[in-house]
């Protein structure tokens, strides 16, 4: 995977302790989440508390990278400086979990592919920065997957 | 969920409309936006019959936000000031069922005596604020600079470049076109319905004519909006007044009662994680309000729903239950039941998308103004005595009926 990020410039998020696991899993190749250790609950957005059973007993785990598309956007409209338009946003569910979505971009799809339903795989977008490298966690069709 | 409720409990019915006023609107007035604000709220007050001393509470919708610039033009402490209110209650916040979040929270307000007569608004200055750069200039992080950090709701979205409601309430519709065939010939009558109704609205943003080849070929926004999907920011202000109805009497409008309202929110608020991508809080605000009245949708004879994208106001025709969930395409297909004289007149001031971005309180505005006979060229042909309102999209939703009695 290139080091060089595809897109020069993104708004990165603010890293904290809450957070910090999932924006820079992508350095191992982890997509990884919060999870309550008690009840198996994932947990996205970090929050300090199971949702479920509301324990403090979570811990950050990987899991596969393999996801759902649930729905998308194609963007045309030049927002910000970002990716060269148009773009794609969806947002997609994990295999492990459907309840548990992310906001992303689809990325090495031509847009006349894109299906709602079909598998994903996650792959990262590297930025440097001051204050903390951060994996951009973007998705794009799973390779030998039946659409 | 569902519960029966003696009509005692139901105390939003102890609240109604008596006034609405408007400031000037346009694409950019350059206005100091607490002046359209306050010309607003004395025009309400006159239209009431009131006068200022009257006015004893103060409701409004977002309160103060200097980010996105536009967004606020006057909180409330800015108006209780400006115009030496003194008020038994008072309150403005975001985190509310939608725009009307604040009206609800004014009729339960009047209901249970905190107040008599509360002032009601909501101000926008974005056509001013985005200037000739339009919404790109009031993006987070606009500037290009490096060293702004994503946080909160936005770590969530910015980050992949998608920092517009546009884009998030597209992939809802997106994914109601799936699972229901929905299409864009069908979307766009919402947009050709509200520009043929703002045509004979003075104040409206945009009256030339629209056809739907006109809609279909504008340029794309986001998939599957394009750019009349969108509504148009403006500057602009809206007040209404919320009586009590014992003390609504003697005034110079007929009261339009406050039958049921809805303001429930059964999801995860958020814009991704709801739990159903192709609805939204729409469902549980229209379903909460029909467990309130023994009203039906087949009693309402007109929906005024908001339009800040024109899929919003597909969901509420969905989630009120106009039609069944799925079926608001072929509903407004054609244009025929939505229009003037349709089964139901819908957004007949022009909506958000031709009338401009008034925020969700220019539906109860025009309500208002159908159900007192005062609309003019757009006036609905039929007596008005049964009308809804709702506004609000994502997780953030609420809708009112309204009985002229
Ligand atoms: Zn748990």
């Amino acid at each position: 995977m290139s080091d060089t990020p595809t897109v020069p410039f993104r708004i990165l998020p603010k890293l904290t302790d809450a957070n910090r696991e999932f924006w820079q899993g992508g350095q191992d190749n982890e997509l990884r989440f919060w999870r309550c250790q008690d009840c198996t609950q994932f947990i996205h957005p970090p929050q300090p508390i199971c949702p479920s059973c509301y324990g403090k007993n979570l811990r950050v785990e990987p899991v596969s990278g393999r996801a759902t598309l649930t729905t998308y956007s194609i963007n045309h409209q030049p927002w910000m400086p970002g990716p060269e338009l148009p773009y794609v946003v969806a947002i997609i569910e994990i295999v492990e979990d459907p309840s548990v979505r992310l906001t992303t971009n689809l990325v090495d799809c031509d847009h006349a592919d894109i299906t709602i339903g079909m598998a994903l795989k996650v792959q990262f977008e590297h930025h440097s920065d001051t204050d903390g490298d951060v994996w951009l966690p973007l998705f794009a069709p799973e390779l030998g997957a039946a659409q | 969920m569902t519960e029966t409720l003696d009509a005692n409990s139901i105390i939003e019915r102890r609240a109604c409309v008596t006034g609405v006023g408007q400031s000037d609107i346009g694409r950019r007035l350059g206005i100091d936006p607490l002046e359209l604000t306050l010309d607003a709220c004395i025009a309400a007050i006159e239209h009431a019959g009131l006068t200022p001393a009257d006015i004893d509470g103060v409701a409004t919708y977002p309160g103060p936000m200097a980010v996105p610039a536009g967004f606020s033009g006057a909180g409330a402490y800015d108006v209780i000031d400006a115009m030496r209110l003194s008020v038994g209650w008072y309150g403005g916040g975001l985190e509310t069922s939608g725009q009307l979040g604040s009206v609800i929270n004014a009729c339960l307000a009047v209901a249970s005596g905190l107040a008599n007569h509360v002032l009601c608004f909501r101000s926008v200055w974005e056509g001013t604020a985005q200037g000739s750069k339009g919404r790109s200039a009031v993006m987070p992080g606009s500037g290009g600079s490096g060293s702004f950090k994503a946080s909160g709701f936005t770590e969530w979205t910015l980050p992949f470049s998608a920092p517009s409601a546009a884009v998030w309430i597209a992939m809802f519709a997106q994914r109601h076109f799936h699972l229901y065939g929905t299409t864009r010939e069908q979307m766009g009558w919402i947009a050709i319905n509200a520009r043929r109704n703002a045509a004979l609205n003075p104040k409206a943003i945009y009256t030339d004519p629209m056809t739907m080849d006109d809609y279909l070929g504008a340029r794309m926004i986001a998939t599957p909006f394009g750019l009349f999907d969108c509504d148009a920011p403006c500057d602009g202000a809206t007040a209404v007044i919320i009586s009590r109805v014992d003390r609504a009497k003697d005034l110079r409008n007929t009261p339009l009662r406050i039958e049921a309202v809805g303001s429930a929110l059964r999801g995860r608020p958020s814009w991704d994680q709801f739990d159903d991508l192709s609805t939204m809080a729409t469902r549980d605000a229209g379903a909460q309000l029909w467990t309130r009245t023994d009203l039906k949708p087949s009693d309402v004879q007109m929906l005024q729903a908001y339009d800040g994208f024109t899929f919003l106001t597909m969901s509420w025709l969905e989630a009120m239950g106009f039609c069944k969930v799925g079926e608001s395409g072929p509903f407004v297909e054609g244009g025929e039941r939505i229009a003037r004289d349709g089964v139901l007149p819908l957004n007949t001031h022009g909506g958000q998308l031709s009338a401009g971005r008034l925020h969700g309180y220019g539906f109860l505005h025009e309500a208002a103004i159908q159900m007192w006979g005062e609309g003019g060229a757009r006036q609905i042909p039929n007596n008005v005595e049964v009308g809804a309102v709702a506004a609000g999209g994502g997780n953030t939703c609420g809708c009112l009926l309204l009985v002229k009695e």
